[in-house]
């Protein structure tokens, strides 16, 4: 089935839109229909999409992308301060502020590739942070972090009399504008801000489908496959790496407008190599290489943060309450470790088990168990080309 | 004068520290191949075997005075530790007083033996495998270990007192003839860079003048060669990999004092610590040494008011944050191997 979907873009991507913009209605009963978190998903996704068109297609690992990410956040919420609380010139700013960024960091960092880009990227990143922490704080208002005010001069929108702060909107619709529904016993909530960074998510997986099937795609997997080869046979590799390290950092440029969009402030925590190395483990969880798997990814991972960090003893207790008194209380106090504030714990475990057992991540393992489904139906065909093609070949 | 001296010194004790880390990085990485982000959770885990060490001395029998009351009325509790039941009011609260040098002896073994247990556990199954996998399982690991710490020790920081003896700062300038109170320094900093100073000659002495070092040197050159003759390399490597990690720890373990212990101490060290190594030529021991105090003690000018007084003439911003990343991508750029970098190692 997946290797169907995999093979036939059009219907992908078919499914692709149904599913984000029925995603209100299929998340809510799993207790994710709420709009911040669907929000979430959608932002995340576009950030590991991105981060994918450079690590999955060309192998390099940036472990510095979080700082794209803030840049398009510190420039989208200026946008709000200084011109209007309209979307849309917030998202072009974000775009083309992180592009140039990531064009000036990735021109510097591709001159070396392998640790060396990693360790380039990541001093970088964190470069960044350090300075917004510190000496740029009349342009990122340093740890408080950059906030609306009822000064801002927002010229294009008039005087604000109402006294409160004005909500970011697109063309006079308010991003926080949600309609509920109830629908089966269920609240559903559908949300304009969602369904705005769920264009958007659709929008950027389409732009990776189509960079995925294109020669330049291609090329950028030639890279990845045996970069020594395409330098002997006279290929300048460097353009190639470079316009996917900018349209990658555009991508998280997006993501951080995004965010922005949502929820009208930026702080430099938001660059930390910390929040780098979300990014990174949600294209891996997912399976770099693929164009399904970063999305997937990212939703698997903010969502079970929201659930399990939700989760504390007494919920567990609820759950184990069949079980006689000892023994639950035993299995309880070890899986509090792994629940709530332990979540991470979890997260840390599951990473690794992935990068041992599964370097294709979930998406290979999806792809396993579908291939051995029908490999019962019908053994005799074996001339099936395996779509692990699709799925990640260890970066060099 | 006196400020440039005092700045020299300031930087030594958090360039030793780099340069211990560094150092096990460098170790691992020129032995196995393997780069390894969990470095720092190691340099953490030394530091909590102090606090678990603390603990333990520090665990008490109760007893109730009723002859004295507290200010509340109650009979007042006094806590005597075991250790001094056992050993003797002087002689506990002295070994109590001394628990992070003790914890030296400690952590020592349960390094090697944490060393061992993810060499052959994890790192084994990573040699053939891309860089960018081992830094991933290595990060992943690196995760796991700091929410451990965190769930048994919490999310705060936790004092941990260095001997009395040692506590105060003395007056350096005086020793060298200068004005008095020119250049105070801690007793504790100095140690540490004492400390550090014989680990490194140590980790060196073994490796220049022990059959055992000259093999794992010949291996590091040739692995394969080395394999050929008859030498069960890989062994040898499991074992420095322990090394590595004891001297990861043991940094640790010292640096409690100067810095209380944190879960998140170490990944702010790893990523520095990595700068270092690949400022230092990736598979360069002494490279990493040198780039180590170097860079600490960069860091350390940095923040020095003249220096941030200069920049603000011209109109940039002070530089004290990020030096270390500066001079990083400069020697990155200008000189790919690093400052001691042999040819042919992580080359592409």
């Amino acid at each position: 089935m997946i290797s169907k979907f995999q093979n036939n873009d059009r219907l992908l991507m078919l499914l692709f839109i149904i599913a984000v913009l029925a995603g209100p209605i299929i998340l809510a009963p799993f207790g994710a229909g709420y709009p911040d978190l669907l929000q979430r998903f959608c932002i995340f996704g576009i950030f590991a999409i991105g981060f994918n068109i450079l690590f999955g297609l060309t192998g390099y690992l940036s472990f510095g992308h979080a700082a794209f990410l803030g840049v398009g956040s510190y420039s989208a919420v200026w946008m709000f301060k200084l011109l209007t609380m309209n979307v849309i010139p917030g998202l072009i700013l974000a775009v083309i502020v992180s592009g140039l960024f990531a064009l000036v960091i990735g021109f510097i960092s591709l001159r070396r590739s392998g640790i060396y880009f990693s360790i380039l990227t990541l001093a970088f990143a964190q470069m960044s942070f350090s300075l917004a922490y510190s000496v740029l704080t009349p342009i990122t208002n340093g740890e408080t972090g950059l906030q609306l005010t009822l000064q801002d001069p927002r010229v294009l929108d008039g005087v604000n009399t109402t006294g409160s702060l004005p909500s970011t909107n697109l063309f006079g619709l308010a991003m926080n504008a949600t309609q509920k529904v109830e629908f089966l016993g269920m609240t559903l909530q559908f949300n304009a801000g969602y369904y705005f960074c769920g264009l958007v998510l659709i929008l950027a997986f389409y732009l990776s489908m189509r960079i995925f099937r294109s020669p330049f795609g291609l090329m950028l997997r030639a890279i990845k496959t045996n970069q020594n080869r395409l330098n002997y046979t006279g290929v300048n590799t460097r353009p190639y790496t470079l316009a996917a390290f900018v349209i990658s950092g555009m991508y998280a440029g997006v993501a951080g407008g995004l965010m922005a969009c949502t929820d009208p402030l930026a702080g430099a925590e938001r660059m930390q190599w910390t929040a780098s190395g979300e990014v990174v483990l949600m294209t891996i969880l997912g399976g770099a290489g693929t164009l399904l798997g970063p999305v997937i990814g990212a939703g698997f991972i903010k969502y079970f943060e929201n659930i399990f960090s939700k989760i504390n003893d007494n919920v567990l207790h609820g759950w184990f309450s069949f079980m006689p008194d000892g023994l639950e209380d035993i299995i309880v106090g070890i899986l509090y470790y792994f629940v709530g504030k332990g979540w991470l714990l979890t997260l840390g475990l599951l990473f690794m088990m992935v990068v041992i057992f599964l370097p294709g991540g979930l998406i290979q393992g999806l792809t396993h168990i579908v291939e051995r489904f029908q490999s019962k139906d019908k053994k005799q065909d074996a001339s099936v080309p395996s779509d692990t093609d699709n799925a990640v070949k260890p970066a060099e | 004068m006196d400020a440039i001296l005092l700045q020299i010194l300031n930087g030594l004790d958090k360039g030793s520290a780099y340069a211990l880390i560094a150092l096990g990085l460098t170790l691992i990485f020129g032995t196995l191949g393997v780069v390894n982000f969990a470095h720092g959770a190691l340099f953490m885990i030394g530091a909590f075997c102090v606090v678990t060490l603390q603990r333990i001395l520090n665990l008490s029998t109760v007893t109730l005075d009723p002859t004295k009351t507290d200010f509340l009325g109650n009979p007042l509790t006094i806590k005597t530790p075991y250790i001094v039941s056992w050993f003797g009011e002087s002689m506990g609260a002295s070994i109590i007083n001394w628990s992070v040098p003790l914890a030296l002896i400690v952590t020592l073994p349960i390094m090697l033996l944490f060393g061992f247990i993810m060499e052959r556990g994890l790192i084994k199954h990573f040699y053939k495998r891309p860089h960018a996998d081992q830094i991933l399982v290595t990060f992943g690991l690196a995760i796991v270990l700091q929410e451990i710490i965190k769930a048994f020790y919490g999310a705060n920081p936790i004092p941990t007192p260095a001997p009395e003896v040692f506590r105060g700062s003395f007056d350096f300038g005086v020793l060298i003839g200068m004005a008095e109170n020119a250049v105070i320094y801690p007793y504790w900093r100095l140690v540490y860079f004492a400390f550090s100073a014989l680990v490194i000659a140590s980790v060196f002495a073994f490796l220049q003048f022990t059959t055992f070092g000259m093999v794992v040197r010949a291996g590091m050159a040739d692995r394969e060669t080395v394999g050929l003759l008859g030498i069960n390399i890989d062994k040898r490597f499991t074992i420095m990999f322990g090394v590595a990690a004891a001297v990861a720890g043991l940094a640790g373990v010292m640096y409690t004092p100067i810095n209380s212990p944190n879960y998140h101490m170490g990944m702010d060290f790893l990523v520095l610590s990595f700068v270092v190594v690949v400022v230092g030529g990736m598979g360069s021991l002494s490279g990493a040494v040198l780039s180590g105090f170097m860079l600490g003690i960069l860091e350390s000018f940095a923040s020095m008011n003249e220096v941030k007084g200069f920049f603000e003439a011209l109109y940039l911003p002070s530089i004290d944050q990020i030096i270390i990343y500066l001079v990083a991508i400069i020697i990155l750029l200008t000189r790919p191997r690093g400052l001691m970098g042999r040819a042919g190692v992580m080359e592409e």
